[in-house]
């Protein structure tokens, strides 16, 4: 999970980085009393969670209330790379003499974290890592000890920040280090990490990503997820703990196995290339069970999208039996019909592995119409993706 | 002979009491796989019945491998514990530890994983993993034993299911041995490491490897195959699809920004000379054409 600026501004105080004080609002008029309450300019801040914000105008001075006001209107409602900007964070100017990068992150292929510290922050990191990575200090920690005032202070040595500031840089980056393995996050990146006129560092900026496989660790984190910005059937799907991601095409997908249905979405596009361009609607993972009740609750999700034309049941059974997933789906759009949401859609399905030929008499059997079974992955995926475009 | 796992292997279930645990235990057995214990804390001097032999249950891996001679360790414990559990496994010394378990914290995982490198014993293979088999060897682990017979063929997956994909469809020709090594941030086996015991392994004449989007296992995969690996190696790389800056199902599994798309993988092992399929039916058919 992504934080929102502000979010990662109060786990950065929690962990005794300094950072500044801000208020977060959703309209004009209370980024008016926002900034009339800390009486000196302000600077309004799109909040949302992608970079590049300053650049795409949604960081703002006002050097009074009328003018935080005025660019509040600006900023709200701003389209920033696909996200629309509902809150605004309204926070003190600060009289900034440099601007560093300072990130602490998981390093995959290294499996350790990653510590980097640059004095060339402020602009994208990424092209001073492509073009400059010489301005670029690193330094691996190992998980099995903890980062180290030491460790701290090399790191400065080596991105050559004066000696005045190591102690101060030390002390902040320790900060940084606690939310990085205290709040179990993935991601702590500072851009800027800003030098100000009255010597001090401060974080005026901050990206958190937290692990949310941690989150049975950390309840009050809960607070950060915000509805929003969700979209309401990825919600739905979350509640009844299915994986499902929303995506933009016409054919829904359900397997089981995030790569084979990765995988699916794939051949569902490439079948498209020959079928007017149909492409694939959600990922959605049943996992191992694949039960009725899933499979109900899988079909229900991905047929409330109203852009769904027709459906892509692939499933390869390894554990999980192809003949409990036939029934699992006699039983679901049986269950569906009792709601009263009859099968408005055609769905293609490809049994293969586990019981595999009683799955497929199951379905036989049961003859529901519009329910088509296919041979092959490759096969139903051209069948799925004529359907849909039939039906567009 | 195949890869780190063969009929020498015998095997421990950690949490095999649990539902997960108990489940697989049997299934293994019932593969043919020697199942020789179990490990739940607290529940030692219990026993389980694992269909045609009873086995005993002990409260630490150490003791469960000094009764038993166990050396291979198969993990279903709940998330929560998994860190702990797995570090127990490495202080016991467990050469092969298979991590099956799915939501471990990347925190728990990097802290176990470093402790089994640092202790030059134990090969984590997971976690978030179907396991390891070496068909009518041994299984340790999640994969159905029934899908293929032995063969030359060397499979490293981060999917389960793909793995099954392409087990089933080449399961004419035949698996040395099949490893997922599982799709979280932090793998206890890499790709890699699995390419490198097959170049050396002389059951296995051709590798298949099946990746995803997220991180660059597969771009470092694709310098060592250029570099290292005489055998021929297939590739397949699911996600071509995937939107950026969303985890699909695996924890792994994440386009960000401009990194780990399935394209640049693809390129990378194009060049490193490595056939890859569109779709996993066309990868198993490039499998073939070398296998002629
Ligand atoms: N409180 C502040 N006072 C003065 N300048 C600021 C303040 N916050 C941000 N800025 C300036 O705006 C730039 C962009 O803001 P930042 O928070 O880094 O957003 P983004 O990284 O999304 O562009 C910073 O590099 C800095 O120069
Ligand atoms: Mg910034």
């Amino acid at each position: 999970m992504d934080l929102y600026e502000y979010q990662a501004k109060e786990l950065f105080a929690k962990h005794g980085v300094p950072t500044q004080p801000g208020k977060v609002v959703t309209t004009a008029d209370e980024a008016f009393n926002a900034a009339t309450s800390y009486g000196v300019p302000v600077v309004i801040k799109a909040q949302v969670k992608t970079g590049g914000r300053g650049k795409a105008g949604g960081v703002k001075l006002a050097q009074n209330p009328a003018e935080a006001r005025e660019k509040s209107e600006q900023i709200l409602g701003m389209d920033i790379k696909g996200h629309t900007v509902l809150k605004v964070l309204v926070t003190p100017a600060e009289d900034i003499k440099e601007e560093y990068y300072a990130s602490i992150l998981v390093d995959r292929s290294q499996r350790k974290y990653l510590a980097m510290l640059s004095l060339a922050g402020g602009v994208d990191i990424e092209e001073v890592a492509a073009k400059t990575p010489e301005k670029l200090a690193k330094v691996l920690l190992d998980p099995l000890t903890p980062l180290s005032q030491q460790q701290a202070i090399d790191l400065a040595q080596r991105a050559g920040l004066s000696d005045s500031l190591h102690q101060s840089f030390a002390d902040l980056f320790l900060g940084l280090w606690r939310v990085f393995s205290e709040e179990d996050a993935l991601l702590v990146e500072v851009n800027p990490l800003a030098l100000i006129a009255d010597g001090r560092l401060v974080a005026l900026d901050g990206k958190v990503t937290i692990d949310d496989n941690a989150l049975f660790r950390h309840p009050e984190d809960a607070a950060f997820a915000d509805a929003a910005t969700v979209d309401p059937l990825e919600e739905r799907a979350h509640e009844k703990g299915l994986h499902y991601v929303k995506l933009d095409g016409d054919v829904g997908v359900i397997g089981n196995g995030a790569g084979l249905v990765m995988s699916t979405l794939d051949v569902v596009s490439y079948a498209g290339e020959s079928h007017g361009g149909a492409k694939p609607a959600n990922f959605l993972d049943i996992g191992g069970g694949a039960s009725a009740q899933v499979m109900a609750d899988g079909l229900e999700i991905v047929l409330s999208d109203p852009q769904v034309k027709a459906v892509f049941i692939n499933v390869f059974g390894g554990i999980t039996a192809c003949d409990a997933v036939a029934n699992g789906i006699v039983e679901a759009v049986n269950l569906l019909k009792v709601q009263g949401k009859e099968l408005k859609h055609p769905l293609v399905v490809r049994l293969d592995g586990n019981n595999a030929e009683l799955g497929r008499d199951i379905l036989r059997k049961a003859n529901i119409p519009g329910v088509e079974l296919v041979d092959t992955m490759d096969s139903a995926a051209d069948r799925v993706a004529e359907l849909a475009r039939k039906a567009a | 002979m195949a890869v780190w796992l063969d009929s020498r292997s015998r095997i421990i279930v950690q949490g095999i009491t649990g539902a997960e645990g108990l489940k697989h235990a049997k299934r293994m057995t019932n593969a043919g796989s020697v199942v020789v214990g179990g490990v739940t804390p607290g529940k030692g001097g219990q026993s389980v019945d694992l269909g045609s032999a009873s086995v005993p249950v002990f409260n630490s891996v150490s003791e469960a491998m000094a009764a038993t001679g166990a050396n291979v360790s198969v993990m279903f414990v709940p998330a929560a514990f998994s860190r702990a559990a797995m570090c127990e496994a490495v202080d016991a010394g467990i050469p092969l530890l298979v991590a099956i378990t799915e939501g471990i914290p990347v925190h728990d995982s990097a802290f176990a994983v470093s402790y089994a490198l640092a202790s030059g014993k134990t090969r984590i293979i997971g976690p978030n993993c179907p396991g390891i088999s070496s068909p009518g060897l041994s299984n340790a682990g999640i994969i159905p034993a029934d899908i293929t017979g032995p063969g030359p063929i060397g499979l490293v997956s981060k999917s389960g299911t793909l793995t099954y994909q392409l087990m089933y469809e080449l399961s004419d020709i035949g698996f040395s041995t099949c490893v997922g090594i599982g799709g979280d941030p932090i793998a206890g086996t890499t790709l890699i490491d699995v390419l490198g015991a097959f170049e050396s392994d002389p059951a296995t004449s051709m590798v298949v490897m099946i990746g995803e989007i997220g991180g660059d296992a597969e771009e470092r995969a694709a310098d060592y195959i250029r570099d290292h690996m005489s055998k021929p190696v297939v590739g397949y790389v699911a996600g071509f699809t995937a939107p950026e800056g969303k985890t699909m199902g695996h924890a792994g599994a994440i386009v960000s920004g401009s990194k780990g798309t399935a394209a640049a993988k693809q390129t990378a092992l194009e060049a490193a000379g490595v056939k890859v399929g569109r779709t996993p039916s066309q990868t198993a058919r490039l499998a073939r054409e070398i296998k002629r």
